[in-house]
């Protein structure tokens, strides 16, 4: 790919979805956006950008969706659904003992997998919740992303990734090659298209958000402008888990690590968060970022 | 080293599945349907056993009924691998007593996936995005 086309589609990227690749991504690029030339009917990378540059949104629409769709797996990398279990569920019902209600947001839920994931734990906690309200959202960047994630479908290859078979016999119903999740466990979850970089505190307060494997994309002053609003959609006593790549350790003091529990985080002492200059971020990284120094 | 009995009538399958278990850091023996395997079990019980379901002399679920019933049969965790992908099928095996279930076609992720899910290999550090 030459440079100019790779310097267009990352500054394109960048500008849509706040996916920051760095120089050295090429590869990626050209075997993610290759067959989505192919399947448009261009020959090939230097097409495509010729009809990006050309203004065609839907293109330009598919080629975002293409770059920041994840594979994914059910109870990917397993320890942060033990944290939840073992370490985040136990304290919400105690916590939320008088009010029985929990809200959870996995912030980067893409085909489903990880909100499902978090339905079927639920679910194996058996009777400690009943009564409860439950509400798992469910956000993504990618229209096409959320409606998989919505019909809970799934391939044979797809539920063998990391899901017991107990749970697929227990959680699933076979149609033929593919397998559908229970309607009890998909009227759970709550999907709603969403971008991290626009506003999003009408989703409300969280005891829970799960956001795990999204800003590693981001570059430094996104990711603080994204933990800093974060802070403000979780309640002072909830809990954040993130990826095994991602930490806020020197980019943010508005949440701390939990010790001995790689990947989960709490909001600070209240007090310093209020400290903290409100910084109304919506596309507005650099000033958060200078803020937040 | 741990010891994987390979069960399939496919020398292609169990040649494929061999690769992958070795890379899984299992000594890999080999058999062509239950009656042989049960020969390998009675001489030494293996830690695991990947098993086909459809073959001739002795399939892989008489296999795992009689396995069950020997001394020391209840040790090995039992993974069946098959093209039977039924829940049917997948709810008769566990009845029956085996760890877990592989629908074919399968690759090494999912044989990862599904040994750690039984505690054959241990899990990694979490895997970086």
């Amino acid at each position: 790919m030459n440079s100019p086309d790779y310097e267009y589609l990352r500054k394109l990227l960048k500008e849509r979805s706040g996916l920051d690749l760095s120089a050295d991504k090429q590869y990626l690029l050209e075997s993610r956006l290759l067959p989505l030339a192919r399947k448009a009917g261009l020959s090939g990378i230097p097409d495509l950008v010729q009809k990006l540059q050309g203004g065609s949104s839907a293109l330009i629409t598919s080629v975002v969706e293409a770059m920041t769709t994840n594979e994914t797996f059910f109870f990917r990398d397993k320890v942060p659904f033990d944290h939840f279990r073992d370490t985040i569920m136990p304290e919400v019902l105690k916590a939320r003992a008088a009010r029985r209600s929990v809200r959870i947001w996995c912030a980067a839920g893409s085909t489903g997998q990880e909100p499902y994931s978090l339905a079927m734990a639920l679910k194996e906690m058996g009777g400690a919740l009943t009564g409860w309200r439950v509400e798992i959202i469910a956000t993504d960047l990618s229209q096409e992303v959320l409606e998989k994630a919505k019909s809970g479908v799934y391939s044979q290859f797809e539920v063998q990734r990391g899901l017991p078979i107990q749970m697929l016999m227990k959680y699933f119903k076979q149609t033929g090659e593919t397998w559908q999740i229970n309607p009890e466990l998909r009227a759970m979850i709550q999907h709603r298209q969403l971008n991290l970089l626009q506003d999003f505190s009408h989703l409300g307060t969280f005891d829970v958000i799960f956001c795990r494997n999204v800003l590693i994309y981001f570059d430094q002053d996104t990711k603080i402008n994204i933990f800093n609003r974060l802070a403000r959609q979780i309640e002072p006593d909830g809990f954040m888990v993130l990826g095994a790549a991602e930490t806020v350790v020197g980019l943010t003091d508005t949440f701390k690590p939990v010790a001995d529990r790689r990947g989960l985080y709490r909001p600070n002492d209240p007090r310093a968060a209020a400290a903290r200059p409100a910084v109304d971020g919506v596309a507005a990284p650099r000033v958060a970022a200078m803020a937040g120094r | 080293m741990k010891t994987c009995l390979v069960v399939d009538d496919s020398s292609i399958v169990r040649k494929v599945a061999r690769r992958i278990v070795e890379a899984l850091g299992f000594q890999v023996i080999e058999a062509e349907d239950g009656v042989e395997a049960l020969v390998h079990c009675k001489k030494a019980m293996p830690e695991a056993v990947l098993l086909d379901w459809n073959m001739p002399v002795m399939d892989g679920f008489q296999f795992l009924g009689t396995l069950r019933r020997m001394p020391g049969g209840e040790e090995p965790k039992v993974v069946f691998c098959t093209t039977e992908n039924g829940i049917d099928h997948i709810t008769k095996a566990m009845g029956g007593g085996a760890n877990e279930y592989i629908m074919k076609p399968f690759d090494k992720d999912i044989v990862l996936a599904k040994f750690q899910e039984v505690g054959l290999v241990a899990r990694e550090e979490e895997t970086a995005a």
